[in-house]
């Protein structure tokens, strides 16, 4: 019997335990599924909790009722993946030996990595919401904060979901105006990029929103520290940005596991080949989701792209076949933008977001890179698909796994 | 499209940066620092020299990779380049923006 190890289930390592449970033959193969954790957090959520608008209920559901029949689950925590020896080692002292590794570790915040991020306002005035503790904390702050000074601001590049601050501050204009107190906030998003987003003409779109919001951008920061006295975060050129509530992203960084094991790179992200997702130096291991060094955008619907494709290159591996290079950094992404609107962006490595229809060429029903109801119906629904449909590794009818250039505006 | 700089047809992007570094020489770099309001010293050449280093062994530039170079401390790159460091070292190096990973 020879076995396929994954490592973290989360939404990319669930998605391919159930892809694999129903493509590998069992006489042949068994399929092992490890996490420390026992609850299966839905992430897009984190956004909408601070607001009131999902409560806890809609985002946690258990690890367990995701993982298919005849695939094991085990629970506990990895001390390291020896990848020469094939064996990954629990900090119980087990070693367990695979054939097939499949490395799901994701990413998460590291606000230690500014000099007084986690500092004495940590969670008083300094609130992260990429944790559902830190989303949580903040929803408790809005609920009774009384105006000033909102930062909200991201640490460093690459993040997960790097459109969720912009959605942040988006819906926090929508929140203060329906509790009709938006002239006593002012709100500043703070980027180290030179605008609103990555790509031009998302940019463009996004400015003009921030814009018509009355949000202030400030880019081009580089966030050296931040003062906890003076409540002030200040940047390697000496800018300082007065702040009374602080929202921000840390650096986000892949696993300490992959510290541990020295696979990392320097933020602990694994060295994947952005084509086929195999690791760049072990033949028998592939990564998927945030874990990897990739290109592409940390984010749950990359990884289901991903998915469909590292399972027909795991099987092809298994075969002794080539692998396909056809992962091509395709993401899709509603963003939210308060008051009950939502833009979408679909896009690639080499295809920026521009302006079209979704799904379907020319007709839509959803429109790309401008705001609309329907995309936000969309941003909603998504939930349900996330819990009924992704996780299960089912098909999502009409949008295939490499982008589609139809029906866009180049 | 072509850009005349310090006498010479360059090409570069809409944004100013070169396309071919073959095009490049230090009178190049000298005249595009002017535009940047940036007066090139011999400490601002060593970094230009690194940066191209890293260029050439295709080495992605970030900011967090150049403060642990050993070269530079984000500091003085902030201090040698201000406002975007980055952005603005690498067009006087004629090599490519880096892409901002998403």
């Amino acid at each position: 019997m020879k076995k396929i190890l994954i490592l973290g289930a989360g939404t990319a390592g669930t998605m391919m335990a159930n892809h694999l449970q129903h493509e590998l033959d069992k006489k042949l193969w068994e399929i092992e599924i490890i996490d420390e954790k026992v609850e299966h957090h839905y992430q897009p959520g984190y956004l909408f909790l601070p607001f009131d608008i999902y409560g806890p209920e809609d985002i946690i559901k258990t690890i367990e009722e995701f993982i298919p029949k005849g695939v094991s689950l085990r629970k506990g925590k990895i001390d390291k993946i020896d990848p020469m020896a094939n064996q990954v080692k629990m900090v119980d002292g087990t070693s367990i030996a695979y054939d097939v590794l499949i490395i799901a570790t994701g990413a998460k915040i590291a606000p230690e990595e500014t000099e007084g991020m986690r500092g004495s306002e940590w969670q008083k005035s300094v609130f992260d919401f990429y944790t559902f503790e830190g989303a949580l904390a903040l929803r408790n702050k809005l609920r009774e904060w009384d105006g000033g000074n909102m930062v909200v601001h991201i640490t460093e590049m690459p993040i997960k979901c790097p459109v969720a601050p912009l959605e942040f501050a988006f819906l926090a204009d929508s929140f203060f105006k329906n509790k009709k107190m938006r002239e006593k906030v002012k709100i500043t998003f703070v980027t180290p990029l030179s605008g609103a987003f990555t790509k031009p003409k998302a940019t463009e779109a996004l400015d003009h929103l921030l814009q018509e919001k009355d949000i202030h951008i400030e880019s081009d920061f580089a966030i050296e520290s931040v003062d906890n006295e003076r409540k002030m975060i200040i940047d390697y050129g000496g800018r300082e940005i007065p702040f009374d509530l602080l929202v921000t992203v840390p650096t986000n960084k892949g696993d300490e596991l992959m510290e541990r094991s020295n696979m990392g790179d320097d933020l602990n992200y694994v060295p994947t080949n952005k084509a086929t997702l195999q690791s760049l130096n072990y033949n028998n291991v592939f990564v998927i989701g945030d874990a990897s060094n990739v290109p592409a955008s940390k984010a749950g619907s990359v990884a289901h792209f991903e998915a469909e494709i590292l399972t027909e290159n795991i099987l092809r591996f298994i075969k002794n076949e080539p692998l396909k290079e056809d992962f091509d950094g395709h993401a899709n992404c509603f963003i939210e933008t308060g008051g009950g609107k939502a833009l979408l962006i679909d896009f690639n490595y080499t295809h920026e977001p521009v302006e079209g229809t979704f799904p379907f060429p020319g007709v839509g029903p959803l429109r790309l890179l401008k705001e609309s109801r329907m995309n936000h119906m969309g941003k909603l629904a998504f939930r349900w698909i996330y819990w009924n449909m992704l996780l299960k590794g089912t098909h999502i009818p009409f949008v295939s796994a490499q982008m589609q250039e139809a029906g866009k505006q180049y | 499209m072509e850009k005349e700089i310090a006498g010479k047809k360059i090409n570069v992007n809409e944004e100013g940066y070169l396309l071919d570094f073959n095009q490049w020489d230090q009178s190049i770099g000298e005249a595009i620092a002017k535009e940047n309001n940036v007066d090139m010293t011999p400490r601002h050449w060593e970094v230009v020299k690194y940066l191209q280093g890293e260029h050439k062994n295709n080495v992605p530039l970030s900011i967090r990779k150049i403060g642990k170079s050993n070269v530079i401390d984000i500091k003085e790159f902030y201090a040698l380049f201000p406002q975007g460091p980055l952005k603005i070292s690498t067009k006087i190096a004629g090599i490519p923006k880096p892409a901002s990973c998403l």
